[in-house]
Parts: structure tokens; C-alpha cells; sequence
């Protein structure tokens, strides 16, 4: 495998980190509204959290690339590959992170709700000030795990022709037949990005069993 | 028209009339009639499961009541969202588990509700604090972690916490009943100097030294219904129902 190879790969590696913080940053942004609405004391607002989170909790994230990729053109919406597969991705990880912040806020003590309400606070400062930090603390070890989760999703984004690190991979192993070589060095990649916050995630873990306060 | 504050003095700070609480079909508390007056203490007592906490917290409507009639500093419950605010704005709480915010200081508890509810300057809000953590005698823990103090440390700043709104009453559910035995006579003397300080107070304890030191009524309840209320003298000297002398024989046995 030659330096233009393994630059080609190193393209696709930069696309499966692009790929993930949209469906990240994506993610954090209308995850945060989703366990909001989840945990809302409107019912509709509560089943159209509840609605959004089976969706995509109970379907494949492969058949949510093909939804958003060949979908949405056939709506009129004509998005260049990446905005489809970026919108498939927040839309997904929207669905998982809000969920483990639902269970993250609803593991907030119920005395810092009346805690906060005694003090006459209202929902937005109970929620911005006393139970999300509280919640986001409590949610990152799953959170990190779904960051893994997620990193290793973008792959299937190959399937719709779009060429992040696996894409890329098999396209140099087409090409100089050394399948073992490029799949090794792609799986030693990926093992490279994800192992680092897998620690992270088992660190932040452990420190919060040990139960030390900060 | 009357004003409101036409009528303060002649106002009572609590006035329950006829309350019912259900949970679910448990009926937890049944017509309570309870009226207390400004710089009033009162001590309630009574078994577990009696409703103590529950009446003390449809005062500030952590609970919705579900019969009669709640006022509180002139602010009439169950109508709206703006009554309630009313009566939270007024009325302080500490509870038996302290909730203090965790990933909040000693000052960030004690300034968050002035900042946001009433509306203080960030500067101001930490004079306020400072004033009450001091009073508290907690003043050089201001910048520690809740987990960083001891329980009594902890319920002491729960009380600067709620005395930085500046209430006109404050309601204490069983604050001592958390603590280390060593640590409940420096939790007993705050509310003890608060009361000095002519505080309107209805506190649920069975710290009996504390009742007859500083209450001007106890007030026993069992089942849901307040059985017996009388001066602490008389009401530990002489209670009237069987079931206020179980309590009181099982209380003090223990102590
Ligand atoms: N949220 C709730 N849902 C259902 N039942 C409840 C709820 N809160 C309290 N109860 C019931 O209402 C009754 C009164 O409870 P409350 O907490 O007011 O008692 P208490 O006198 O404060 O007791 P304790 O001394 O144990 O604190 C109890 O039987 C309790 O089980
Ligand atoms: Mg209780």
C-alpha cells in the first residue's frame, strides 16, 4: 500500500469524523429538545418524544440512510449526499441521546425538583440550573458510549455510496488486492478513535461509583 | 375594595379551612382547620404515615389540596399559577434531606433563587448570601461543595438557602431527623434564634426540647386529622386523648 492509498484512506477517516460530529453536534442540539419534550408534562408533546424515540430506536440506522438518502430527493428536498446522511444521523442520534437523557433527568433526585420549587423557580431555570448539569453528569458514561456507537454507525453510510473510512477501504483493497493489509489498517483506525473514548467513558464511570464528589 | 395590605396586621400568615388530601383514594389528610398567625411557631407532631408532611406541604403547593380552602399571607391556593408564586415568594422551606444542588457552592445554592426569582443583581445576591451564611454561622464555607460539609453544615446552608428569599414564614420538615445526634443541637440552635427573631414558623419535629422552648402550639396529628393541639406546658403535662399519650410515651421513651 502506497502513500497515495493510505492519504486516500486517511480522506475517508477525515469524512467519518465529519460524519460523526454532525450526527453529534446534531444530535446534542435536538436530543436535548426530544428528552425535553419526553420528560413534559403535555401529554401530546410527551407522545411525539415517545413516537420519535420508537422510531428510530426500533428501526435499522441502515434503513434510516436509505429513508433520508433516496427518501428525501423524492420529496423535492435535493440535498448532496453528506446533508442527507448528516440529517439521518442527527436525526438518529437525536432519538438515542434524548432518550438517555430522559433517563438521566428522570434519575435526578425528586428533592432537587421541590427543592427548586419551594424557592418559587420556574421550569426553565429548574431545568438550566438544577437538573441538567445534575442530569448531564449523571448521563456521560452513555453518552460516551453512544459517541462510540455512533462512530462505528457511519460506516453504513458506504452503503449509500458515500465514502467515509469503510468506503474508502474497500475501494483501495479493490484495487491493490491486498484485503487483509487495508482492512487491517482501516480496523486499527476506527480501533484507534473509539478504544481512547471507550477508556474516557469507563473512567468517567468508574469515578462516579467510586463516588468521589469532584 | 379592600387592599391587601389594609388588612395585614389583622391577617393571619396561614389560614387552612376544611383541607382534604387525597392520593389517589388514600385520604391523607382530613379537614384540617389551621390557622396561624404572623410570628407564630407551631411544632407539629405525630406518627409516620400521619400527614405531617403532607399539610405542611400543601402550605407552599408542593401539594395540591383537594377540599377547603388554603390561604397563605393573604394569597389564596388552588386558583393560579400566580397565587402560588405569590406564596413561594413568601414562604421558605428546609427539608429533611437538606437538598442542597449538588454541583452547585455553598454561595451558588444561596444566590440562584434571589438572581432568578428576585431578580438581584448577581453582587447583590452574594451580599444577601454572605449576610445569611453568616448568620447561619457558615460564612467561611461559602465557596465548598455541598458533599464537602458535614449534615449539620449542610442543613444550616439549606436554611441560609431559604432565608436569602427573605420569607415572612418558613416550614421545616423533620430538619434534625437526618442528622448525627452531635450534629442536631447546632441545626436546633439556628431555628431557635430564627425563632427569637420573631419568624413565623410551623416545623415538624420530635425534638420535644425544641417544642417546648420556642412553640407557641403543638399540634398532634394521627391518621390524616389534627387530634389534639394545646401551649407545649399543657400539652406535655397534660394531654388529653389516649392516642397523643402513646405517642408522647413512645417519643420520649426514646429520648
Ligand atoms: N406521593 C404519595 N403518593 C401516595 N401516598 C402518599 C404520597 N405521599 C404520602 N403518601 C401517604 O400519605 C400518608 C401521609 O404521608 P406523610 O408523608 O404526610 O406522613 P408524615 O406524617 O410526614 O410521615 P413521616 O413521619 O414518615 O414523614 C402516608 O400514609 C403516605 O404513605
Ligand atoms: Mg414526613
Amino acid at each position: 500500500m502506497g502513500p497515495q492509498e493510505f492519504a486516500y484512506l486517511l480522506q475517508g477517516l477525515a469524512w467519518t469524523l465529519v460524519l460523526t460530529a454532525m450526527g453529534f453536534v446534531g444530535g446534542i442540539a435536538f436530543g436535548v429538545i426530544v428528552a425535553l419534550m419526553r420528560v413534559s408534562s403535555v401529554t401530546w408533546i410527551r407522545l411525539i418524544a415517545i413516537g420519535w424515540i420508537g422510531l428510530f430506536q426500533g428501526t435499522p440506522l441502515l434503513m434510516q440512510l436509505f429513508v433520508a438518502y433516496f427518501g428525501l430527493p423524492l420529496l423535492g428536498f435535493n440535498l448532496p449526499a453528506w446533508a442527507a446522511v448528516g440529517i439521518a444521523l442527527t436525526a438518529h442520534a437525536s432519538a438515542f441521546l434524548g432518550d438517555i437523557w430522559r433517563g438521566a433527568i428522570q434519575a435526578v433526585p425528586r428533592g432537587q425538583t421541590e427543592a427548586a420549587m419551594a424557592l418559587g423557580l420556574h421550569t426553565r431555570s429548574l431545568m438550566i440550573d438544577v437538573i441538567m448539569p445534575q442530569a448531564f453528569k449523571l448521563s456521560l458514561p452513555a453518552t460516551v458510549g453512544f459517541l462510540v456507537q455512533l462512530l462505528k454507525g457511519t460506516s453504513l453510510a458506504a452503503i449509500v455510496g458515500f465514502i467515509e473510512l469503510t468506503r474508502a477501504g474497500s475501494i483501495v483493497s479493490n484495487q491493490i488486492y491486498r484485503p487483509l493489509l487495508v482492512f487491517g489498517v482501516v480496523g486499527a483506525m476506527y480501533f484507534a478513535m473509539c478504544w481512547p473514548l471507550s477508556l474516557w467513558g469507563r473512567n468517567i464511570e468508574r469515578r462516579m461509583s467510586a463516588g468521589v464528589s469532584r | 375594595m379592600t387592599h391587601p395590605n389594609e388588612t395585614k396586621t389583622a391577617q393571619p400568615m396561614v389560614m387552612m379551612r376544611d383541607v382534604e388530601k387525597y392520593y389517589g383514594t388514600f385520604h391523607a389528610l382530613k379537614n384540617i382547620n389551621l390557622t396561624v398567625a404572623k410570628g407564630e411557631k407551631i411544632v407539629l407532631c405525630g406518627p409516620s404515615g400521619s400527614g405531617k408532611s403532607t399539610l405542611i406541604r400543601c402550605i407552599n403547593a408542593l401539594e395540591v389540596s383537594h377540599g377547603g380552602e388554603i390561604v397563605v399571607a393573604g394569597h389564596s391556593l388552588h386558583n393560579d399559577q400566580k397565587a402560588i408564586d405569590a406564596v413561594r415568594r413568601v414562604v421558605g422551606m428546609v427539608f429533611q434531606q437538606f437538598n442542597l444542588f449538588p454541583h452547585k457552592t455553598v454561595l451558588e445554592n444561596c444566590i440562584l433563587a434571589p438572581m432568578r426569582v428576585r431578580k438581584l443583581s448577581r453582587a447583590e445576591a452574594e451580599a444577601t448570601a454572605r449576610k445569611y451564611l453568616e448568620r447561619v454561622r457558615i460564612g467561611d464555607q461559602a465557596d465548598k461543595y455541598p458533599a464537602q460539609l458535614s449534615g449539620g453544615q449542610q442543613q444550616r446552608v439549606a436554611i441560609a438557602r431559604a432565608l436569602c428569599m427573605e420569607p415572612k414564614a418558613m416550614l421545616f420538615d423533620e430538619p434534625t431527623s437526618a442528622l448525627d445526634p452531635e450534629m442536631v443541637k447546632e441545626v436546633l440552635d439556628t431555628m431557635v434564634s430564627l425563632a427569637r427573631d420573631g419568624m413565623t414558623m410551623i416545623c415538624v419535629t420530635h425534638e420535644m426540647g425544641f417544642a417546648r422552648q420556642v412553640a407557641d402550639r403543638v399540634i398532634f396529628m394521627a391518621d390524616g386529622e389534627i387530634v389534639e393541639e394545646n401551649d407545649p406546658e399543657n400539652f406535655f403535662r397534660a394531654p388529653k386523648h389516649q392516642r397523643t399519650r402513646a405517642f408522647l410515651g413512645e417519643i420520649l421513651a426514646h429520648h
